[in-house]
């Protein structure tokens, strides 16, 4: 029993940390940018960035076993290198990743288009690189938003669940996430573990919207510096 | 306008109330609960039951055993059960969930191994799956598929169960082993002969030893929802006719003679 439930309770945690980790510093990277960019295709490219969240995770995860597949473009790369993603842990990540982007991407891109510019413009003048004006003015002033959006790609990651299934498979041990491990155990009648596996989701859900709540009442105003 | 409102609900509920009493009201209907193994077999004779039927509307669910059987358990629409084992039905009878003396042994099958059509790997039998080249192998999950079950009591039999687990990709059903092998995402897979059959890129390359292929049964077996069971009773004793037997032979299955079974 214990072993059935840290097991999978191990590979989510890793996987989440990992996957939430990537997208931080993408979604942040990828939001700044398309913050300050006018250009004609942002629309279409603001829609790319957020299709993962709106599709189903069927269609994402048939999507990338289209990508990382034997005969798919990325997989076919990856097999030069000799190396296989598809039913592996680092898929389980990839999924992660995919689907919890865009909740990164577009509170941080919101909270950087808050940002006053004239603020930034500020320590432009003041002889400040454009990479300290962000480090030191703009990613400060963004931080509640940004940190509202790793908490809830942090969320969104737990849960994912279809396109986990369909790119990582179910191999207890090593890419057996909570959510599929409970779709198997409910399958397999084992309500028992089903039940704790709920349990344990309800209170990591639970710790992340109460960190949500946090970074919000710490608003935009309050920060001065 | 807080009144006009509330009748406009009351008006769509009132459509949606009958559009669903006009639904059960204009044919019988039999729900079918099948394994995934039996989806083309099933589609086919369904069709053909139909034609024969024109009052009767058969509704097919195709999932694995283990999702119908706790599908069945809470409450789904089920009138007639086709499991790939006889483990769910006997779960279902020992909750008193079947009509007396309808469970039958409807088919036998067999189970074998198959790799990718293309597969360089020189996988030939079930112990050339411990070799190191053999990267991923998949069975259907083996508490709730019974393909998977039938995989594992063969795995045990050779004796490699445990060297091979960290490698066993765990499918739902068995059709998603069959899916995995032809896209190559896995090595190789267990499967029934018949699902082997109907995919031309995968090729069988081992039989399971004749004591396991002798277990492999699908019982049918008419579930208790408390209503009129007759079109469902109709319909299984169409499974064993003669015409049906002819699709199931074509589709690699054998019909076992009608005999109540347990």
């Amino acid at each position: 029993m214990m072993e059935s439930v840290l097991s999978p309770l191990w590979i989510s945690l890793s996987t989440v940390f990992t996957a939430t980790i990537i997208t931080f510093f993408t979604g942040i990277a990828v939001a700044r940018w398309m913050a300050r960019y006018e250009g004609k295709l942002r629309n279409f490219i603001d829609g790319i960035l957020i299709l993962p969240l709106v599709l189903p995770p069927t269609v994402v995860g048939l999507g990338l076993l289209m990508l990382f597949g034997k005969y798919g473009p990325i997989g076919q790369l990856l097999l030069l290198f000799g190396t296989t993603v598809v039913f592996s842990w680092p898929a389980t990540v990839i999924t992660a990743t995919v689907v919890s982007f865009p909740l990164m991407y577009m509170n941080a891109r919101g909270a950087f288009e808050q940002v006053d510019v004239s603020v930034e413009n500020a320590a432009r003048t003041l002889g400040a690189s454009e990479w300290r004006t962000f480090w030191s003015v703009t990613l400060p002033l963004a931080w509640p938003g940004v940190a509202a959006g790793a908490v809830m790609a942090f969320a969104r990651a737990i849960g994912e669940f279809g396109a986990t299934l369909m790119l990582a498979g179910y191999i207890p041990g090593r890419t057996a996430t909570i959510p599929v491990t409970i779709y198997f155990a409910v399958q397999d009648g084992e309500m028992n573990q089903a039940l704790v596996l709920v349990v344990i989701v309800l209170i990591i859900v639970f710790i992340s919207l109460s960190a949500l709540a946090y970074f919000k009442s710490k608003s935009y105003k309050v920060i001065t510096v | 306008m807080q009144s006009k409102f509330t009748s406009c609900i009351s008006i769509g509920l009132l459509l949606i109330v009958l559009l669903c009493v006009g639904c059960s009201a204009s044919a019988v209907t039999v729900n079918v609960s099948a394994a995934a193994s039996l989806t083309d077999v099933i589609t086919e004779i369904n069709a053909l039951y139909q034609k024969e039927n024109p009052n009767v509307t058969v509704i097919a669910n195709y999932a694995g055993s283990g999702t119908l059987q706790q599908q069945i358990e809470n409450g789904a629409p089920a009138d007639v059960f086709i499991s790939a084992s006889p483990k769910q039905i006997d779960a279902l009878q020992s909750k008193n969930l079947i009509v007396e003396d309808t469970r039958k042994d409807l088919l036998c099958n067999k189970v074998v191994l198959i790799v990718p059509g293309d597969s360089t790997l020189e996988i030939k039998s079930f112990n050339d799956l411990t070799g190191d080249s053999v990267k991923k192998v998949s069975i259907g999950d083996p508490d709730s598929v019974p393909a998977g079950q039938y995989a594992r009591d063969i795995l045990n039999q050779f004796d490699i169960m445990e060297t091979l687990k960290p490698k066993l990709v765990l499918a739902s059903n068995v059709r998603q082993v069959l899916q995995y092998v032809e896209s190559s995402n896995v090595d190789a897979g267990i499967v029934f002969l018949t699902d082997a059959k109907i995919s031309k890129s995968v090729k069988v390359v081992a039989d399971a030893p004749d004591d396991i292929n002798q277990k492999v049964l699908y019982p049918v077996a008419v579930i208790n929802t408390g209503k009129d069971t007759t079109a469902a009773l109709a319909y299984e004793t169409f499974l064993f006719s003669d015409q049906a037997a002819a699709i199931f032979d074509k589709y690699g299955f054998t019909v076992i003679k009608p005999k109540t079974s347990k």
